[in-house]
């Protein structure tokens, strides 16, 4: 894979939590348009990975790059910055504040990169409808059901068109079915965007989704499954 | 007639005849399109089990089709087949604790010969889910008993790969020797 392919690329990751070695050499990349399951035990230092992924962790030593910039040369605030622009988020429980509607939840992150509301707002819409809840606009986030929130924790993540998107657990806290149709919008709408993905699952059924899957076990990868 | 016991594919045959009469070739499309097998069955297959049917009282043939070429018997089901189907419906499968017997004795005689028996788990997980890639796929295309069909499959294979993960991380841990 040319580097310049890469929109995730690690390598020789190290990090310690005092006497606990979370991670010890990993190597990953991810290509853009490219969906990634990482998987392994628990405690096998999969979702450690991916919050130094993201920026959140930074590691002992190894090097980082998103979209070919090294995180490592970054200033916390240019990171952070960094993050905000290029990198999505989804967590297990959707993470959203649960004040505030589903569509004004989805336009923070546009706001916060500085898109005026008008088009923030249309842009919100447009991702809710894409996932099927586009009526749900202006429901309060804690009064919809867990699929429902968790499409609007996607159309969040995905709404400023994000290089990279990192997925921890995403369907884990739904039923399968629901689970699916999430997944697939997921990967659909990311796959159109041409975004890397990177999924930390448990779930079998989730990884079969993935183009490939990385398994991580005691801070290292174990020989990465290649499939079409 | 006391109900009689066939194999679940015969009676499989029994059921889609019930909807409407069939002679082999039809009876054979429609199992090989409403149930979204794997595997196409075999017309000999087919033969055979409309003749046991009729032996047994299951079935009984309705009419007779003499055009060019041999006669096709048409083949309906009788009140005997219903209730041979209605028993077979309402009575649960055997639970299969040991459905995946052959792995797991691959793993036993690889730990009992002193060889890796993570390699045949390893092995084994990466055949597994690359089926289970193929069959999320066909899932996005499929409908009715396919789309069952395959998510029975999907179901199965995920129980299999957790019990290949657990085993693998038991036998990581040094707890598993055999016996």
């Amino acid at each position: 894979m040319a580097e310049s392919e890469m929109r995730v690329a690690a390598s020789d990751l190290h990090l310690a939590f005092g006497e606990t070695r979370a991670l010890a050499g990993v190597d990953v990349a991810v290509r853009a348009g490219e969906a990634v399951a990482l998987m392994g035990p628990s405690g096998s230092g999969k979702s450690t990975l991916l919050h130094c992924l993201s920026g959140v962790l930074v590691p002992d030593s190894g090097q980082i790059k998103l979209l070919g910039r090294p995180l490592g040369e970054m200033s916390e605030a240019e990171r952070s910055a960094f993050r905000l622009r290029n990198v999505g988020m989804v967590f297990q429980f959707g993470g959203l504040v649960p004040e505030l509607t589903l569509a004004e939840n989805v336009t923070l992150p546009l706001q916060l990169v500085g898109t005026k509301a008008r088009v923030a707002k249309a842009r919100a819409d447009e991702l809710l409808d894409a996932l099927g809840i586009g009526e749900l606009g202006g429901h309060v986030a804690g009064t919809v059901s867990g699929g429902q929130a968790q499409r609007a924790a996607v159309a969040r993540a995905l709404a400023h068109g994000p290089a990279v998107l990192l997925a921890d657990e995403p369907t884990g806290a739904l039923d399968t079915v629901t689970g699916e149709v999430v997944l697939d919008q997921l990967l659909g709408l990311a796959g159109e965007m041409d975004t890397a993905v990177v999924v930390v699952t448990h779930d079998n059924r989730v990884a079969a989704h993935c183009d490939r899957i990385v398994t991580i076990t005691d801070g290292r990868v174990l020989t990465p499954e290649t499939v079409g | 007639m006391g109900i009689v016991v066939v194999m679940s594919t015969s009676k499989t045959l029994l059921a889609l005849l019930e909807s409407e009469p069939a002679h082999g070739y039809s009876l054979k499309h429609r199992y090989d399109t409403a149930l979204g097998q794997p595997r196409k069955i075999g017309f000999g297959q087919i033969y055979n089990a409309l003749a046991s049917f009729e032996k047994r009282g299951l079935a009984e043939v309705e009419s007779v089709e003499v055009e060019a070429g041999p006669a096709r018997k048409r083949y309906r089901i009788t009140a005997e087949g219903v209730e041979a189907v209605e028993d077979w419906l309402c009575t649960p499968e055997p639970p299969e604790a040991y459905a995946s017997a052959a792995l797991l004795t691959k793993v036993s005689v690889a730990l009992l010969s002193g060889r890796d028996p993570q390699l045949v788990l390893t092995s084994q997980r990466e055949a597994h889910m690359s089926r289970m890639r193929d069959l999320t796929e066909q899932r996005r295309g499929a409908g009715g008993a396919h789309l069952l069909a395959i998510t029975y499959e999907l179901s199965h294979l995920d129980a299999d790969l957790r019990w290949i993960d657990e085993s693998g991380q038991r036998l990581q841990q040094g707890r598993m020797s055999y016996g």
